[in-house]
């Protein structure tokens, strides 16, 4: 298992936000998801312009083994997409924080991520999962 | 409660995520599913299988007996060793089991069956047994290690004695036969697999399952999950027993017709339901199926054709193909143009006929 970087936020289904400098949220699924979905061979991303929110799944990954639905930390507006995700959806298993990030949203009230799960949370929660 | 083969260890020591497989703590995979269906499709993998079900069957009239209760015709097994594929039915036709069975001596038979339908396969063996005073034996002190890849016999048959590599190397495709490995340990080996590649299935005593596990892996063969193991015999067009056909699904439905013999005068359980279910018109048929589209074919989706409506059976995505792959069930006619329902779209899918993939290839056309 790696590190959980200190500057994300979780969901309790798996997803992590990133606050980043210009004030956008850049959101994907935690390495423990992935670990738990297998190899990832499919990602349906959001479109640019959509609304999204944590009520409405909004991307889908797909790996040999199951479709799981992502959720969007945060209401707001997605501004970019991970394209490369496309051809190389095993970005996600071999870099989940990182290169594997799947959207980014403009959140309509940056507060909304005080709510999520912070590292130490998450990593209790999963923790528990595993007992 | 949960069941562990004498492999459990091993698996973990090598850092296998486990899964419950009907009631069995198993090896999905060890990391990455692809790059074991990848090892055993160009090289070699292996699996533990010693969750299946060994059953000898031992009596005067044990033929007679196999002759009653297995669809396919156990007269095609004369030679010492040599395997055969079949069904065995319920008085409607129903697959109650897919198994193979060895003819190891006129009043001597070995079957393997599935892991999860051990108890209700046993129950029913036993039953039919009684009449023929055939003795039923389970064979629960039997590790199972399948090997498999195009390397996989050469790394198995160096760990044979040397006075059986000759013999080993020369038996054919669905035969098998008694060996020693190295240390005198007897092994029963099987030139049969469910990866659509050569190699063997070895059934080892259990107290010599972790040795002959880590000699393999010595020997340079991956270990392997049933994530690949699924795969690799979707793409080689092998039926999953409870995913492709059940006890209300016929061998004609579910492209097993090549298991049943209809040979003149023998009786054996289904066969009235099969005749009848021929004649009226076989209603449902199993079609292969590609999807070029990005996405992944998944048990129980809708397959919407002209004849009506079907679904996926056994959907996955091909890691040799690099796109999804399926069976389905659906009514038999004319299917025109066939789609299926992911997720609120409609995507058109190609129908074709498998395997798949061919040693070690995609088949042409596919």
């Amino acid at each position: 298992m790696s590190e959980i970087p200190g500057d994300l936020k979780f969901m309790k289904s798996h997803e992590w936000a990133r606050l980043e400098d210009d004030g956008l949220v850049r959101v994907g699924i935690s390495d423990h998801a992935q670990n738990q979905l297998g190899d990832l061979v499919y990602v349906e991303l959001p479109d640019i312009g959509s609304r999204v929110g944590p009520d409405n799944g909004c991307a889908v990954v797909e790996s040999v083994k199951a479709a799981s639905d992502v959720y969007s930390p945060v209401n707001g507006e997605v501004v970019a997409v991970n394209d490369a995700l496309d051809d190389s959806p095993e970005s996600i298993n071999e870099d989940a924080f990182g290169e594997g990030w799947i959207f980014v949203v403009r959140p309509d009230d940056k507060a909304e991520l005080d709510e999520l799960l912070d590292p130490e949370a998450y990593a209790q929660l999963i923790e528990d999962e595993d007992h | 409660m949960t069941a562990k083969t004498v492999l459990n260890e091993a698996h973990r020591a090598q850092g296998a995520r486990m899964v419950d497989f009907g009631g069995w703590d198993m090896p999905i995979n060890y990391g990455s599913q692809i790059e074991e269906h990848h090892a055993v499709r160009q090289d070699a993998g292996m699996f533990d299988v010693s969750h299946m079900t060994v059953v000898d069957l031992h009596g005067e009239r044990v033929r007679d007996f196999l002759r009653r209760l297995l669809a396919n015709s156990v007269d095609k097994l004369t030679e010492h060793g040599k395997a055969l594929y079949t069904c065995m039915l319920n008085e409607r036709g129903g697959v109650i089991d897919d198994l193979i069975v060895y003819y190891l001596g006129e009043h001597f038979f070995r079957i393997v069956v599935n892991a999860a339908t051990r108890e209700k396969d046993l129950a029913w063996v036993e039953r039919q047994a009684q009449a023929f005073e055939v003795e039923v034996r389970v064979r629960d002190d039997f590790a199972m290690i399948a090997v498999q890849g195009p390397h996989a016999r050469e790394k198995m048959i160096g760990l044979l004695a040397e006075v059986d590599r000759e013999r080993i190397e020369a038996m054919g495709k669905f035969h098998a036969a008694a060996a020693q490995a190295l240390h005198g340990v007897p092994l029963f080996v099987a030139r049969t697999g469910y990866t659509g590649e050569d190699g063997f299935e070895v059934m080892v005593p259990e107290e010599h399952a972790v040795e002959l596990w880590q000699a393999l892996l010595d020997a340079g063969v991956r270990p392997a999950g049933l994530g690949a193991r699924d795969t690799l015999r979707l793409e080689a067009g092998m039926n999953l027993y409870g995913q492709d056909m059940d006890e209300d699904v016929s061998p004609w439905e579910a492209s097993l017709g090549w298991t049943v013999a209809m040979d003149e005068g023998r009786d054996f359980i289904g066969r009235g339901a099969l005749e009848a279910q021929k004649e009226q018109g076989v209603k449902r048929r199993m079609i292969g199926l590609v999807l070029d589209e990005k996405g992944v074919l998944r048990h129980g989706q809708t397959v919407l054709t002209e004849a009506g409506e079907g679904e996926i059976l056994s959907g996955s995505f091909s890691p040799t193909l690099g796109k999804a792959i399926a069976f389905a069930r659906v009514p038999s006619g004319e299917l025109g143009d066939v789609r299926v329902a992911i997720r609120n779209r409609e995507l058109p899918v190609r129908v074709v006929k498998y395997p798949f993939v061919r040693d070690g290839k995609p088949r042409e056309g596919i």
